[in-house]
């Protein structure tokens, strides 16, 4: 029996910093082998695109030899798998090549544009998760009871409703009609370019610069965006939450934990809540990423300078070089949110073996 | 076909559907069918999913007779008219077109998309995920890598860059969303097929000297079928808004098509002033979704009673 | 064992409410326990888990519990509020269940599980909570306590799991202990084990047990009494050196039913239920 006991508790300490070193260096090369079909596959688009892309950088009236040498320059006339070779090569010096649109560098105009849908996408989803959480919960501990109808009937519409319509809809209520947001943009114009750009991000950007006006104007800016993107994320939190407490109520755990005499506050958020952890912050993570997408229709919308209006506007010009770009880059940002919270997974749950 | 509860006048052919003791295959698909029927009734909200969507299709098919103008008919001096206006239901958009009219006829586009990713991204995914679950080994460790490639791009980009390359349309939308929804699927037809095929009346079958074509067609495909259908239901929801997402940027549907995402891009543009133009396409994506939803959530409840919750 | 009992019930009823109409299943039982070890044995589904989830009022509405009276001590815990009753369980009444592996919280470190029960019910410090943990791993046998404090239930084998659960259900000292099946998910090779480890604490403690088991024989063995439940009526009630006496029916079937080592049998008996007991009026076990 002692034997027994001290091999089950040996096991578990020693080798634990190599077992997650293992893990990590596994998942690292999955994350490599999806990034590069991910690239494949955004490349493969940008071959078959119907635009020329030497005819966009010489223009109509070039001559032939012109136009011969630009697609030799390019590397189009090399076999495929090479010039694959050479777009990873690029990608992974943080190059994705010039916008044919502006004639910038597709990869500052990422940067550029990255922080105002991180704000967006950050606040949503920081709204989803108060709400969404505890309403998850709720709808769980009192099953049945109308405040679970409504979780249901919330989530429901979440998942029914066009994001973009949404969004027209409150635009005309709370702007149009109520005026208690500020409409479209991220500033009224009066505002813009009051405070220094340090992170890109303007309600912090004017906390730092202490111009508390200029942070009013943008909350008023931002809230309304922010709670549509936050509903979705909400919606889709409070089902998943809701899901997993039902599934640890049900355990046999939580019995042992009321035998005990503990009230039923902390059965519920000590040993229940405590179960749904980990697996809830990979709701958040997946949640968060979804975020990006509905960001695509909300920016546009809401004429928000972000990732997603980026590419719908390289899109409806055909900028190849600046669609591909923001692909990957959003497509990078889904692996990177799915890899963490994988992470997360094995590292903070004991039951992970 | 002829059995004793048939004969049995107490009971008749409802209680040929409700017996315990089939005579027949056929007979006990019936039987199997008609209590999940009487399960599915039972659910309201699923009812009336079933409902607008039988309305949607009734609508899509006799749109000719019942639209009370021509979609495409522009009548500038009528433009903007509110909704309620003399002949026009719902009002009329920025060319004169009534709009209730439009959102008739566009029932036919949206049916349209629906009904072929319905069929492209479910079977494709049947096809890789049952080929990947019983071939095993290297074969499966590509096919699921390649799944998590396509699973690892937001779905609305990866349609919107595929759209770019394809040409804007409805049928390189259709691709472009098909393309992008099959790997679900492709993974639950992976977990179906692992279970299945680990059972021992596979094993029997094998022994009898079935080649894995057949145990595949005939005994494994039949077994995903009805989880699969319960994912499409409810993926179908998504599928209208992507579409309608597609069609709101100018991607899909072509102007001046009576596509729905496409009519609220147009209404756009005077949502401040003429609100009706963009939100009532927009209510009929909303309440099409939401009874795909009630449908999909219904069908769970009947044919995949282990998650339901 | 006639001075007053610690726990006295009186047509005890547990009714769930389902789309046929109300379900009991636990249909008026009466019985009394001392500081003795009493055994309830029954085939599943005859109400003798629900009997110990109803005394420390652990259905689930829409469940109901109904008692003639439901009394610990005197006190009629029908009437307590549910912020009161919290101070019953696990301070005067304590469970441990079935499996180790499912009633443990799995994302919980052994020591704090054993310590929130007892600093909850003491109010003692860290420290105290843990001398005191430690002290009563140690009274279940298991060798190393601080390793296993920092432990988690899934490191820990069936048998030491249980026996982390006897040691957390008794570190308050409680007056009564429901064992729900103790030893229906260990290996046989443990069981004995960890039953006399109970037996022993039990013992020194002056407790009652109420031993909850469909193991007929195991429950003769270790119990001083034993009433027999059939679909949540308590068809006999014996002491367990003269269960060979016993006279229902269905005692004698569950009796006959088990393979023995000196009585070699060609065939085992199959049970035989009379729809007629189910009619019959609870016997009781009050004393």
């Amino acid at each position: 029996m002692a034997l027994a006991e001290n091999r089950g508790a040996g096991r578990h300490r020693l080798p634990r910093f190599q077992r997650i070193l293992w893990k990590i260096a596994r998942v690292l090369g999955s994350v490599v082998i999806t990034m590069l079909g991910l690239m494949f596959i955004t490349f493969i688009i940008g071959r078959v695109m119907p635009v020329d892309p030497v005819l966009a950088v010489v223009g109509e009236r070039a001559t032939n030899e012109v136009y011969q040498q630009v697609y030799h320059d390019m590397g189009l006339d090399r076999p495929l798998l090479v010039q694959f070779g050479y777009y990873i090569w690029d990608v992974l010096h943080g190059d994705f090549g010039m916008s044919l649109l502006n004639a910038r560098p597709v990869a500052e105009d990422i940067r550029r544009v990255f922080p105002a849908t991180f704000e967006l996408a950050t606040l949503g989803v920081l709204f989803g998760v108060v709400i969404g959480v505890p309403l998850g919960v709720m709808a769980a501990v009192k099953r049945g009871s109308w405040i679970d109808q409504t979780a249901r009937v919330v989530a429901l519409i979440g998942y029914s409703m066009p994001i973009f319509w949404l969004g027209l809809m409150g635009l005309l209520i709370f702007y149009g009609i109520l005026n208690w947001v500020g409409g479209p943009g991220r500033l009224d114009i009066i505002w813009e370019g009051m405070v220094p750009e340090r992170t890109g991000m303007i309600l912090l950007d004017s906390l730092l610069a202490g111009n508390w006006d200029v942070f009013k104007n943008a909350f008023s800016h931002i809230i309304l965006p922010a709670s549509i993107l936050g509903y979705y994320s909400m919606a889709y939190i409070s089902r998943m939450t809701r899901s997993f407490m039902l599934e640890q109520l049900s355990a046999e755990y939580i019995t042992t934990a009321r035998v005990k005499g503990l009230p039923e506050r902390r059965v519920i958020w000590k040993h229940a809540f405590g179960n749904i952890r980990v697996q809830l912050i990979t709701v958040i993570a997946l949640s968060y990423a979804n975020l990006l997408e509905g960001a695509v229709l909300t920016e546009t919308i809401f004429a928000w300078p972000g990732l997603g209006s980026y590419i719908t506007t390289a899109l409806l010009s055909a900028d190849m070089n600046a669609v591909l770009g923001g692909t990957v880059v959003v497509g990078l940002i889904f692996v990177l949110l799915n890899i963490f919270s994988d992470l997360l997974y094995q590292v903070f749950d004991p039951r992970a073996k | 076909m002829m059995s004793d509860s048939l004969n049995d006048p107490r009971l008749g052919f409802r209680g040929w559907l409700l017996t315990d003791t089939p005579t027949s295959r056929f007979h006990a698909r019936c039987v199997a069918f008609y209590s999940g029927w009487l399960k599915f009734r039972s659910n309201t909200m699923a009812m009336v999913g079933l409902m607008i969507l039988i309305l949607l299709v009734l609508i899509a098919a006799f749109a000719p007779w019942i639209a009370p103008h021509d979609p495409l008919a522009q009548d500038l001096a009528g433009r903007l008219k509110p909704p309620l206006s003399e002949g026009h239901l719902l009002g009329t958009d920025s060319l004169g077109r009534d709009i209730l009219s439009r959102l008739i006829y566009g029932s036919r586009i949206t049916l349209y998309i629906v009904t072929l990713v319905a069929l492209i991204a479910p079977i494709v995914g049947l096809l890789v995920g049952t080929v990947a679950g019983y071939a095993g080994g290297i074969v499966d460790a590509v096919l699921m890598r390649l799944t998590d490639i396509f699973l690892a791009f937001p779905r609305l980009v990866l349609a919107l860059a595929f759209v770019a390359a394809l040409g804007a349309g409805i049928e390189n939308a259709v691709l472009a969303i098909s393309i992008t929804a099959w790997p679900p699927y492709a993974r639950l037809a992976r977990a179906e097929t692992l279970t299945i095929r680990n059972s021992d009346y596979i094993a029997a079958i094998r022994l009898q000297g079935a080649g894995p074509m057949r145990i595949i067609t005939k005994h494994i495909w039949p077994l995903c079928i009805s989880s699969l259908i319960v994912r499409v239901t409810l993926d179908m929801a998504g599928v209208i808004l992507t579409a309608a997402g597609l069609g709101f940027l100018g991607l899909g549907a072509q102007p001046p098509s009576p596509e729905w995402g496409a009519m609220v891009a147009e209404g756009r543009r005077f949502i401040l002033d003429h609100w009706w133009v963009a939100t009532m396409p927009g209510l009929a994506i909303f309440i099409v979704s939401l009874a795909f939803n009630l449908l999909g959530d219904g069908l769970r409840d009947v044919l995949d009673p282990k998650d339901a919750g | 064992m006639s001075e007053k009992p610690l726990l006295d019930i009186e047509d005890l009823t547990v009714t769930f409410p389902t789309r046929q109409g109300d379900f009991q299943a636990v249909r008026g039982i009466s019985f009394t326990l001392g500081r003795e070890r009493l055994g309830i044995v029954g085939e599943s589904g005859s109400g003798k888990s629900m009997t110990g989830r109803a005394i420390l009022r652990l259905i689930r509405p829409p469940g109901r519990v109904e008692a003639g009276k439901l009394e610990l001590e005197g006190t009629d815990l029908l009437k307590l509020s549910e912020r009161e009753m919290q101070k019953i369980r696990g301070q005067r009444i304590s469970m441990v269940m079935q499996d180790p592996k499912f009633s443990l919280n799995p994302v919980m470190r052994i020591g704090d599980q054993i310590m929130e029960i007892y600093r909850f019910h003491t109010g003692a410090g860290k420290r105290a909570a843990y001398e005191k943990a430690i002290e009563m791993l140690e009274a279940v046998s298991i060798r190393d306590p601080e390793r296993v404090m920092r432990a988690y239930p899934h490191e820990m084998s069936g048998g030491m799991g249980q026996r982390i659960m006897i040691a957390m259900m008794m570190v308050t000292e409680p007056d009564i202990l429901i064992a729900d099946e103790p030893t229906s998910a260990l290996d046989v090779s443990v069981q004995t084990q960890v039953l006399s480890i109970m037996d022993r604490l039990v013992r020194e403690r002056g407790m009652g047990l109420i031993f909850i088991s469909h193991d007929l024989n195991l429950v003769a063995s270790f119990c001083d009494r034993v009433l027999i439940m059939y679909a949540g009526k308590i068809v006999e009630v014996c002491d367990a050196d003269r269960l060979h006496e016993a006279r229902h029916p269905y005692t004698r079937g569950l009796l006959g039913s088990l393979p023995r080592l000196d009585e070699p049998r060609h065939h085992l008996e199959v049970l035989k239920r009379d729809p007629a007991w189910l009619d019959a009026p609870s016997v009781s076990g009050r004393q």
